[in-house]
């Protein structure tokens, strides 16, 4: 030991936390996005909503192991919020509905943590899935409100800040969806490289172990559960106002399980794999159905049991397959690396 | 007198089988207590039932004086009783640095802080660097901890339970499965446990128990069959029984 302990400690802490070149690669190629494909801002936008989507299950799938096959819930009450609020012309302003509609997902995603804190990994993607289940028949009874299966007609989006109004061709949408994901995923960043995240990990990795230094196990988990259910209700939001609909299939249960593919295709647990797999996915999506419209879910279907069966040598392969390389880069398994090989 | 723990008639059963019977313990403060009896005795059930992670089917438990039977596991440890485990249970994709430096946050309160990055409080680094200096872990606190050597992953395990500075330590075999090589530094450990902090070693190895102890409680199951110094212990005919045929060199 040449070094002071103690401060070597806080460096080696602090260096899994830096940023790395890879993730400075990333997003300034996520920004030339912008100037690089002007024609292509309607999936581009679709990319920004999903993988803010897919961050959000992987907050609680990859970081604290909550499984949840009814994510849509949230995304749903996000995505009826922000329309309902521009419908009726309660608050005009997009982000500040976009605000308004993340906390009414995390009063939901708060309310419902009680019943997804209890039981099995088994119990926990029935309940998920039926909590969606039921909200989605609650928006469909109530259809004076939600405008049942025609969803909500005449939404009307106002410029973003006063300033920037939508445009035709989706660019200042993209735009608008981009910077959100941005700085959602910054606070994400922050939040899993903190005690409060790294107890999520230590939870994952053993909860007796966790209860017994004092982690408060489950008050941890209903935290980590309410902080998703606003990212994913910002996400059913900014699906709204990028494209000026919502309908029943915001809850539908084949969103949910999308979803989970998406992180099937990008991993878990270094918080690119839902931004990486929802580009993937989004990708596959278009070049299949324009090959074979029709088959197009069963080629991703095949897909998704290539990866699986690639990657089953592990429990959790369905979840954690991914290219090691690649989240390395991103500074997954920091753990196997020295401290200097931080930027 | 109060005593550091104390359990009062507990009781527990696993359908018909009552795996502790009207368990009377009383550990007094700074005490190095052993806990000892054949194998499936209950004396794991019993640290289950003092940390919480069984509830009792009767009985109370004390923890210096005041009554925790109803606590949580987390808050029982918030007050100062912790634990190792027979069986390591330790966070496989962490580092030792990142285990002991979550241990020490929850214990000063900053457990919940989701926005400052670990490794950044002067006072956590602190307490992180004695830990791991303390327990040799200083030249493995990077790596993952499922890559350690079986005898590091021990010697984490009961740091870990220091690192949330304990004035009651519970210890489950903690030489348990550590190869002879290795079992040097885990003996070291447990020998050098802080005098102030009150210490309930469960162990079949006499030798370690008969030179860490001074008080001896002898567990056949689930009921206490006797309890007295080491020298008492030792000359009772009836442990001398329980042991016979057992191997032990008690
Ligand atoms: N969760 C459980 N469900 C049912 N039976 C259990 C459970 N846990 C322990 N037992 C039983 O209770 C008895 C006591 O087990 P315990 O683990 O407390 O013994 P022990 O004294 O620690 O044994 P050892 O020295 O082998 O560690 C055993 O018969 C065991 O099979
Ligand atoms: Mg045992």
């Amino acid at each position: 030991m040449t070094a002071i302990p103690h401060e070597a400690m806080g460096r080696q802490l602090v260096a899994a936390a830096r940023w790395r070149p890879a993730e400075w690669v990333f997003w300034l190629f996520a920004a030339a996005t912008v100037l690089l494909f002007p024609d292509r801002y309607l999936i581009l936008t679709e990319v920004a909503w999903l993988g803010l989507f897919a961050l959000s299950l992987d907050l609680i799938l990859g970081y604290a192991g909550i499984v949840s096959l009814g994510h849509a819930a949230f995304f749903g009450i996000g995505a009826y919020s922000a329309g309902l609020l521009a419908k009726h012309g309660l608050i005009n302003e997009p982000v500040l509905a976009l605000v308004v509609a993340g906390f009414a997902a995390a009063v939901v995603g708060f309310l419902t943590s009680f019943l997804v804190m209890r039981g099995s990994d088994l119990t926990r993607l029935m309940v998920t899935l039926a909590i969606a289940l039921v909200l989605r028949e609650l928006a469909n009874r109530f259809s004076d409100i939600t405008g049942g299966f025609d969803g909500l007609q005449g939404i009307t989006v106002a410029p973003v800040l006063g300033l920037f109004e939508f445009d035709l061709f989706g660019k200042v949408g993209y735009i608008y969806c981009l910077s959100v994901l941005f700085l959602l995923f910054v606070l994400a960043r922050r939040i899993v490289h903190s005690p409060f995240g790294l107890s999520l990990r230590a939870i994952r990795n053993n909860p007796l172990r966790a209860a017994a230094i004092g982690i408060p196990v489950n008050r941890r988990l209903i935290w980590i559960y309410t902080v998703a259910a606003f990212y994913a209700g910002v996400a059913g939001a900014l699906f709204t106002q990028s494209s000026a609909i919502a309908s029943l299939d915001v809850f539908a249960f084949d969103r949910s399980a999308d979803l989970m593919l998406v992180l099937v295709i990008g991993g878990t647990g270094y918080l690119y794999g839902g931004l990486i797999g929802a580009a993937i996915f989004k990708l596959l999506q278009q070049e299949v159905s324009s090959l074979t419209p029709q088959y197009w879910q069963f080629w991703i279907g095949l897909v998704l049991v290539v990866i699986v069966l690639l990657g089953r040598q592990r429990i959790e392969s369905a979840v954690t397959f991914v290219p090691r390389r690649i989240a390395r880069l991103f500074g997954k398994e920091i753990a196997a690396l020295p401290g200097g090989e931080a930027p | 007198m109060t005593y550091a723990l104390e359990t009062i008639d507990l009781k527990k059963q696993f359908g018909g089988l009552a795996v502790t019977r009207d368990l009377s313990l009383r550990i007094a403060t700074g005490a190095r207590h052993a806990l000892i009896g054949p194998n499936g005795a209950g004396k794991t059930t019993v640290i289950n039932l003092l940390t919480g992670v069984l509830r009792p089917n009767g009985g109370r438990i004390l923890l210096e004086g005041s009554d925790i039977t109803a606590l949580p596991v987390h808050s029982r440890v918030l007050r100062g009783l912790s634990r190792t485990f027979q069986i390591n249970q330790l966070y496989a994709d962490l580092t030792p640095l990142e285990t002991i430096g979550l241990a020490v946050s929850e214990r000063l309160g900053h457990g919940g802080d989701w926005w400052r990055v670990l490794g950044t409080r002067a006072d956590v680094n602190g307490e992180i660097a004695e830990h791991l200096a303390r327990f040799h872990l200083l030249d493995v606190m990077g790596e993952r901890t499922a890559t350690l050597p079986y005898g590091k992953q021990r010697l984490l395990e009961i740091a870990v339970a220091i690192a949330t500075r304990p004035r009651v330590l519970l210890l489950d075999e903690p030489a348990a499965g550590v190869p002879e090589s290795e079992r040097h530094d885990i003996l070291a450990a447990v020998a050098s446990l802080p005098r102030d902090v009150t210490v309930l070693l469960i162990e079949h190895d006499m030798d370690l128990v008969f030179s860490f102890a001074d008080r001896i409680s002898v567990l056949v199951n689930g009921a206490m069959l006797t309890e007295g110094a080491p020298d008492e212990v030792a000359r009772d005919p009836r442990v001398k029984a329980v042991y016979l045929g057992e191997g032990a060199d008690a």
